[in-house]
């Protein structure tokens, strides 16, 4: 409960986590969580942390507030304060919840079902439940939704979850510090190969292939080097794999320009609806949870605006919690399939959503779970995608793999959120990754990438 | 022999009509759905896939027959607006003709003036030359990464990738009038103790016009050709805009309408130049 004591008394330390509490960042969320703060002292608890914050900022080294405190006392430190920063206006402002400081937003989307939370909030009311106007803007490419996010053309944008880590590291791009604070889907991708390969089903036969991908920094990308390496092909040499924006893979598909690709919904589905194509898997058979595309804002967006940062984060989790029921998902494909958003046949959504599908060679196949939204982003997610990174060869630099998967995907964010709307996060440090069939050790990056006899580095 | 100059028209007019004919009727056997030749499917299963799909085969071309209606559809109601990322095709070609002339009135701005210098000095003329001889064939979109990167705006990029492709034809154009007025008018004009400044603009202007026009007219072309590309990359609005967007949803249809539609615009820019063209050619 430290995050509640009181800042200006000169013996408390605040300089642990950035909330002020007396522990690690890394535990923050579990710990805050076990924090449920009396309805009586909750004011006084939460003026507290305002003032804790401000002081902070005043004198960000422990060591000089302390010893200034210990001069003036702490009445005189608050009246001083007080004089030059306006505390109780402040302490006001958190209380309510903050109006956000910039009501209209742009958000920048890919037509995909990946962004299904994303989209569906516009037309279903989310964002205007936060008090937000938000324009969801569609975007060409996942190039192109970059640039527009780093030339701040968008407030806060859909991107593939590697994209933050690359964008931070600064890899294919200049490093800009970025920040993922939801995921928003898990599973949901498939690999979609040509009519007529439909008896080539192992992957062995596919020496010479083209595939597409939709952007190298991808989930796609990483799951289709991981299958074909586990089947004793070189992603490099024995395949050929191109990024292709994912509305123009079926068009390649169609021409037979690629032999299939590992793409996001509603293109795997929409090959099937126009018998281009068929279902070989859906990736929830390599790795069951995985991630796969994340709603992202820079570092300074989130810093500057505070409070239309949480009004918009809150907006997410919620429509990303209503799309993870499995009795709205009819109501939600016939939201987000007008023209305004993804511009599909409504049964191809419904398809994707409600997992009962079509699988391009005659038969109907059920999987509920053929896509699921759940926005907590655990920080494993990230070790996983940069020990890929490393394995490609992307990632050339040694890198502390924990450090930038914290600074970028904010699971303490998420969770403090998630427990403020009444929701139960989970325990950050409790997730296992098993991809087909071998575990991940969060722990242990770079022994997992030497584990593995197809690599670059 | 206005006759002879009419049947030729109405010939050629008639023409015409018969190879539109032919086209759409050959278009429309073409297009027929072929029967697949898989085995049929369930009918649960042909719920869930397009109508060819369930007879194991690829959807088809659309026929004339669905063009047109969808031609009508758009042209019934070019200006509605459903939310930001659905516009109306009128209010799509009106976003690319308002960046189209934003970059080009940009060009001309940059470039007649600039063509004027050159054209007159030598000098200038062989000084900057190598850098249009490189920069010119320059494929406009090439562009667009550095201009995304570099204005960090993507409306501005689009109309700066406008500008760029425009400006060169102008640019040359402008110059190579510049430097071929004639010598003996030059030479009157000097007789007459006429001053640079008047001479340029009652003499060399006047001559060049007709040259410079075509300039514009060759930009132009470029320009409208060019937005359609910068668009689709790009997103957001613009009838370049349109055609990926309904490339996503596969739909031929739409974008054979906008194929038309932005030959149609592209003819009636042509024709605007042409006009102007002929306003300011003079007879010798």
């Amino acid at each position: 409960m430290s995050m509640f004591e009181d800042p200006f008394d000169p013996r408390s330390l605040l300089a642990r986590c950035s909330c002020g509490g007396d522990h690690r960042a890394a535990d923050h969320a579990r710990l805050t969580a076990q924090a449920v703060p009396s309805p009586a002292g909750e004011e006084a608890q939460w003026n507290r942390v305002v003032d804790a914050a401000v002081l902070r900022a005043t004198f960000p080294v422990d060591a000089q507030r302390r010893r200034f405190l210990k001069t003036v006392g702490s009445a005189t430190a608050l009246a001083a304060i007080s004089s030059v920063f306006p505390l109780a206006a402040a302490r006001e402002a958190f209380a309510q919840g903050g109006a956000p400081e910039k009501k209209d937003l742009k958000v920048g989307f890919i037509p995909i079902t990946c962004a299904t939370p994303i989209i569906m909030a516009h037309p279903m009311g989310f964002y205007s439940k936060q008090g937000l106007n938000v324009e969801v803007v569609k975007t060409a490419g996942w190039a192109v939704i970059r640039d527009k996010s780093l030339a701040k053309e968008y407030d806060a944008a859909h991107m593939l979850s590697p994209m933050p880590l690359a964008i931070s590291l600064g890899i294919g791009s200049n490093p800009v510090p970025w920040t993922m604070p939801a995921i928003e889907n898990i599973n949901g991708q498939a690999i979609t190969l040509a009519i007529k390969h439909k008896d080539k089903r192992n992957p062995k036969d596919w020496k010479g292939f083209r595939f597409a991908v939709p952007f190298d920094y991808s989930m796609h990308n990483y799951l289709l080097r991981y299958y074909v390496a586990e089947h004793g092909l070189d992603p490099d040499k024995d395949i050929s794999i191109r990024s292709v924006p994912p509305p123009e893979m079926v068009a390649n598909l169609r021409a037979d320009n690629i032999d299939g690709y590992l793409g996001p919904d509603p293109f795997n589905q929409r090959a099937v609806y126009d018998g281009i194509g068929f279902i070989h898997l859906l990736t929830r058979e390599l790795w069951d949870g995985h991630p796969c595309c994340a709603f992202t804002v820079s570092k300074e967006f989130a810093s500057q605006n505070p409070n239309a940062y949480r009004a918009l984060l809150k907006a997410i989790i919620d429509a990303t919690a209503y799309a993870s029921k499995a009795e709205n998902r009819k109501e939600i494909a016939k939201a987000i399939a007008p023209q305004n958003y993804l511009n599909q046949p409504e049964t191809v959504l419904e398809q994707i959503l409600t997992g009962t599908y079509a699988d391009g060679l005659g038969a109907v196949k059920k999987d509920p779970n053929r896509i699921d939204f759940d926005p907590f982003p655990w920080n494993q997610f990230a070790v996983w995608i940069l020990s890929q990174m490393k394995r490609w060869g992307q990632l050339k630099a040694d890198i502390d793999y924990a450090k930038v998967a914290a600074e970028v995907y904010l699971a303490t964010d998420t969770a403090g959120m998630m427990k403020e709307m009444g929701l139960t996060p989970p325990d950050p440090s409790k997730k296992s990754i098993v991809v087909m069939g071998k575990p991940f050790d969060a722990a242990k990056p770079d022994e997992y990438v030497k584990s593995f006899a197809i690599r670059r580095s | 022999m206005p006759s002879l100059g009419k049947s030729l028209g109405v010939r050629a007019a008639l023409l015409s009509l018969l190879i539109f004919a032919a086209i759409v009727a050959l278009w429309q056997i073409a297009a027929q759905p072929v029967a697949g030749s898989g085995p049929a499917v369930d009918p649960e299963y042909a719920k869930l896939v397009g109508a060819a799909a369930a007879t194991g085969a690829k959807s088809a071309m659309p026929t004339p027959a669905d063009i047109g209606a969808t031609i009508w559809k758009h042209l019934a109601d070019p200006f509605y607006v459903r939310g930001s990322n659905d516009k109306g095709i009128g209010i799509q070609l009106a976003y690319s003709l308002g960046r189209v002339l934003l970059g080009f009135a940009l060009a001309a701005l940059v470039a007649v003036p600039l063509g004027f210098v050159i054209g007159m000095s030598p000098l200038v003329y062989r000084a900057l030359d190598p850098f249009i001889q490189i920069l010119k064939p320059v494929s406009p979109l090439a562009w667009m990464p550095l201009a995304l990167y570099t204005i960090k705006d993507s409306a501005i990029s689009s109309i700066f990738v406008i500008f760029i492709c425009s400006v060169w034809p102008m640019l040359i154009n402008t110059a190579f009038g510049v430097a071929s007025v004639r010598r003996e008018w030059l030479n009157v004009a000097r007789t007459l103790e006429v001053g640079p400044l008047r001479t340029a603009f009652r003499v060399i202007l006047p001559a060049a016009a007709p040259t410079i026009m075509t300039g514009m007219r060759i930009s132009i072309g470029i320009a409208w050709l060019v937005i359609v590309a910068a668009e689709m990359l790009v997103g957001g609005t613009g009838i370049g805009y349109f055609v990926w967007n309904e490339w996503n949803n596969l739909s031929i249809a739409n974008i054979v309408t906008a194929i038309l539609l932005i030959g149609l615009v592209g003819l009636l820019l042509d024709q605007a130049l042409a006009r102007l063209a002929r306003l300011v050619t003079y007879p010798e």
